[in-house]
């Protein structure tokens, strides 16, 4: 191997001609890279979010991180509109971690709820700003001037343009925001307008910057092995055969804490090399020996067994209750019952986690791929011990999120390397890192008991479950499922069924736990989606009708009455109720978009399936083919209420997206741990959905509406595995309880 | 080792085992080719060799000897292509991160095959994965890029 210094390196290459195109090479290159994406506003603060130059550009701040929601567009898009900016004189900036704007966790569907209002404020004020900067100019009454379209007009005809003003506007006091006219939705220019994307051109020219194109002077790349068990800890290494390697500068020893995991490094060997390859390929050299600690028998399959048997066998701790169900089961015309168990998934963005650190003039300055920038703030100050005021966070745009990257783990690493190397420091993830050493979704095991009456009304709801919560991750006691996790479709279930008892188990955690793309709906919106579509064909009901019949009358809901916490999203109820007229709405909605109740041949069926969650209502069906054991999606719809929508195409393609996602890990989405540690580690053996697998026809439907924007990246995702899954016994007769579905056919 | 790429010529020091890959993004600071597994499996790295789709993380430059290699940043001077073109006019990317790489496959495609199937299009882009599910708008796009007619919606 040709010997790579880090000097040769940085001369990185000698341009020897100039081939056919005549282009001059070296301007191209950029240098130290910081895209345009990373750098900060120049023209005069108007406020927080907006800045104005006096050639008239208009510098809005993107405070959330962009992973694919358009969120980097639609948030100015706002801002621009209650303005007046002309969108084509918009320049966004990716805003650094700062408490200043309030919330940066870009998760949880929160982006447009918790920040319409605040943009629409923010673009407002601006505007008044011009307008009273105009009039001051004029000595004019404020009240005959209005703003349109990037200039300031006085009602005689007189006009200035935008920039003009941005000196004497910027030196005005901010305007008190309550006092503001907002414009009425009828003037609208951008909101509710398909804006494309300000990435659009550079993610189609790959002029973009995500985690690893950071490039930051003498930096070293670092590639860490990893405990394969929770808490393990290095028994031995081998230092001195890394160090061996051409490239390879340093090894370093990060030792791991104790549980809780939180956003804590986990322990492991780091080699630092001089490019990413010789990082990651000279770590088979380390010959890292483990011992693997208490965790290290802990065998997955084995375990949800046990959490099955537990919701099956007995009660567990009420979290919701109505009326006597035992009593109504024991009287039911019918009784039905089902267990249902999910396991635990992996995230798997397409790019991995990456991070850069780069320690110098007293602050420890970040660059990363991160949905959280201020917890990434926190937990590297808190890894250095320094003050958060010490710690500069820079977002790149992600190459995908997912929840993975809301935990801020790999910006602590490379905070910790470039510490102990004097370098700055980029952590590279390789996938096999990013499979074995996620946050995991949790698995789960699920067991329902429904009473049916001599008319196929429901008339007892009994549902235990038993899931590793979340909350384990950050309290090393937390063993079993609060009422802010069963929120999730399990513990707010809309049903009008007069007898209702939902339990919950003890699951004890044995890896680190994490949120995915729509959380604990996943495996509760599976377990109530089925049972329903199962009630539904044990009471000889059709499915539509069924679900419209027990969700029952038009109401708001009130969960307080039956013991139940309902944390609504983190928004009143009050603001956003629980709206059974617009769930009935969007599955009846869904029912007219498709031919429900068609005659198909065999091996064909249709099934639907709905749920809200991040205050949005969404019904989704789906149809599938299965031929000689092969399964196949043909087709599916979903039908969204998310309330006022901003950019109609982004929700589309978030829609879209949460089909494909739903999609992918109800057929094949499953991590398994053996002794401890994952079993899986790349595509081959975890798979996700690939354009062969997409639908021929996958179509979704937005519900007009001037509600409160609701969510909108995570709740389509919900309703498609059980829509799935009731299409397959729609086709065969065959419920699959069990998941994913490729554990049963060929997909 | 010498390298002909996006028209130009280069001489790096460099290992002849070394990926392309990582010869594009840490020695020639052309960062559009993205990793996404490193064995081959996600077709992020997709990059044109003497106009075939490979991926670069499983080309080791020894084997780049009097061949072209075009990256995306290589594929048209301004975003101009007509797959780069289509890909605009349906809005496809949403993280974005996979799309160069869908990009390289669906240009190579178009370059052996001027009117591909549903099915043809499915077989070229089903080794690049975009995990944000954007494959409905991939399929417009590459119909609408042979000239064929995006399906009615």
């Amino acid at each position: 191997m040709n010997t790579i210094t880090t000097l040769s390196r940085r001369r990185f290459l000698a341009l020897t001609g100039v081939a056919s195109s005549g282009l001059v090479l070296m301007g191209s290159i950029p240098g130290t890279v910081l895209a345009s994406v990373l750098d900060e506003a120049e023209g005069a603060p108007l406020n927080l979010f907006v800045s104005l130059k006096t050639d008239g550009t208009v510098e809005i701040i993107a405070h959330r991180s962009e992973m694919g929601t358009g969120i980097r567009t639609s948030l100015p898009q706002v801002v621009a509109d209650e303005m007046e900016a002309d969108w084509t004189r918009v320049h966004v900036i990716q805003g650094l971690a700062n408490a200043d704007y309030g919330s940066q966790n870009t998760d949880g569907s929160r982006s447009i709820r918790n920040f319409y209002q605040v943009m629409r404020q923010m673009g407002s004020a601006a505007q008044a700003m011009l307008r009273q900067a105009a009039a001051n100019t004029w000595a004019a009454d404020v009240r005959d001037v209005s703003a349109q379209q990037h200039r300031v007009h006085h009602r005689d005809g007189r006009s200035m343009g935008f920039g003009e003003l941005a000196t004497a506007a910027a030196t005005l006091p901010l305007p008190d925001l309550n006092t503001l006219t907002l414009k009425d939705p009828s003037e609208f220019r951008y909101i509710g307008k398909s804006v494309p994307i300000v990435d659009l051109d550079d993610m189609c020219s790959g002029n973009t910057t995500y985690g690893a194109d950071v490039r930051i002077p003498d930096m070293l790349f670092a590639s860490i092995e990893r405990t394969p068990t929770l808490q393990g800890k290095v028994k031995s290494y081998n230092e001195a055969a890394a160090l061996k390697l051409p490239g390879v500068v340093k090894v370093v020893k990060i030792g791991g804490t104790a549980l809780p995991s939180s956003f804590h490094a986990l322990e492991g060997v780091a080699v630092l090399a001089t490019d990413t390859y010789t990082a990651l390929s000279a770590r088979d050299s380390l010959d890292v020996q483990w011992n693997g600690g208490q965790h290290a028998t802990f065998d997955s399959e084995r375990y949800l067994d046990t959490l099955a048997e537990r919701v099956s066998s007995g009660p567990g701790k009420v979290a919701r209750e109505r009326g006597d169900t035992d009593k109504a089961l024991a009287s039911a015309a019918k009784t039905v019952e089902a267990n249902y168990r999910t396991p635990y998934l992996a995230h798997a963005p397409m790019e991995p986690p990456v991070a850069t650190a780069h320690i110098h003039d007293d602050i420890c300055e970040v660059w990363a791929c991160t949905q959280t920038p201020q917890a990434t703030q926190r937990a590297v100050a808190e890894a250095l011990d320094l003050d958060v005021s010490r710690v500069k966070v820079h977002v790149t745009l992600l190459g995908g999120g997912f929840g993975r990257k809301s935990k801020p783990d790999y910006s602590v690493e490379a905070a910790l390397l470039a510490r102990a190397s004097g370098k700055p420091v980029q952590v590279v993830w390789s996938r096999e890192d990013d499979v074995e050493h996620d946050y995991y979704h949790s698995c789960s095991a699920q067991y329902y008991q429904g009473g049916l009456d001599q008319d196929g009304a429901l008339t007892a709801w009994l549902a235990r479950e038993a899931t590793p919560p979340i909350r384990s991750t950050f309290d090393r006691d937390a063993n079993i499922q609060d009422d802010g996790a069963l929120n999730m479709t399990f513990g707010s279930i809309p049903f009008s069924v007069p007898n209702l008892r939902l339990e919950s188990h003890v699951a004890e955690t044995q890896v680190r736990i994490g949120w995915l793309r729509s959380v604990f709906n996943i495996p509760y919106a599976i377990g109530v989606g089925c049972f329903m579509d199962e009630l539904a064909h044990a009471a000889g009901r059709d499915s539509v009708e069924f679900w419209l019949d027990t969700i029952g009358e038009d109401r708001h809901l009130d969960f307080a009455p039956e013991g139940f916490k309902f944390g609504n999203y983190g928004r009143s109820l009050k603001e956003y109720p629980y709206d059974t007229a617009r769930l009935k709405g969007v599955i009846r909605q869904l029912r007219d978009s498709i031919p429900w109740g068609e005659a198909l041949p065999e091996g064909e069926g249709w099934g639907i399936s709905a749920a809200r969650s991040f205050l949005s209502y969404v019904a989704v069906a789906s149809k599938v083919k299965i031929v000689e054991g092969r399964l196949t999606v043909t087709e599916m719809h979903c039908v969204i209420d998310a309330g006022t929508v901003v950019n109609p195409d982004r929700v589309h393609a978030q829609i879209e997206g949460a089909m494909i996602f739903g999609l992918s890990l109800a057929m094949m989405g499953n991590i398994d741990f053996k002794r401890g540690a994952a079993v899986q580690s790349n595509f081959h053996d975890y798979p996700v959905a690939r354009i062969n697998q997409t639908p021929a026809v996958i179509k979704s439907h937005i519900i007009p509406s001037d509600a409160l924007p609701a969510g909108v990246g995570e709740p389509g995702v919900p309703p498609v595995a059980p829509s799935i899954a009731n299409a397959i016994f729609a086709a065969s007769g065959q419920r699959i309880r069990d998941f994913p579905f490729n554990r049963h056919f060929n997909v | 080792m010498q390298l002909d790429i996006n028209g130009l010529a280069y001489e790096i020091d460099i290992s002849p085992q070394l990926p392309l890959l990582w010869a594009l993004r840490d020695h020639l600071q052309l960062t559009g080719t993205k990793y996404g597994c490193g064995k081959g499996l996600c077709g992020a790295c997709t990059v044109h060799l003497d106009g075939q789709p490979v991926r670069s993380c499983q080309t080791p430059v020894s084997a780049l000897h009097g061949k072209k290699v075009v990256t995306i940043e290589g594929l048209s001077e301004d975003a101009s292509h007509p797959v780069q073109r289509a890909w605009k006019q349906h809005n496809v990317p949403q993280c974005g991160y996979c799309q160069s790489g869908q990009i390289m496959s669906a240009a190579a495609l178009l370059a052996n095959n001027q009117q591909p199937t549903p099915a043809e299009i499915d077989t070229a882009m089903s080794g690049n994965i975009c995990r944000c599910g954007t494959y409905p708008r991939i399929r417009e796009a590459i119909r609408d890029a042979s000239g064929q007619s995006a399906e009615k919606k």
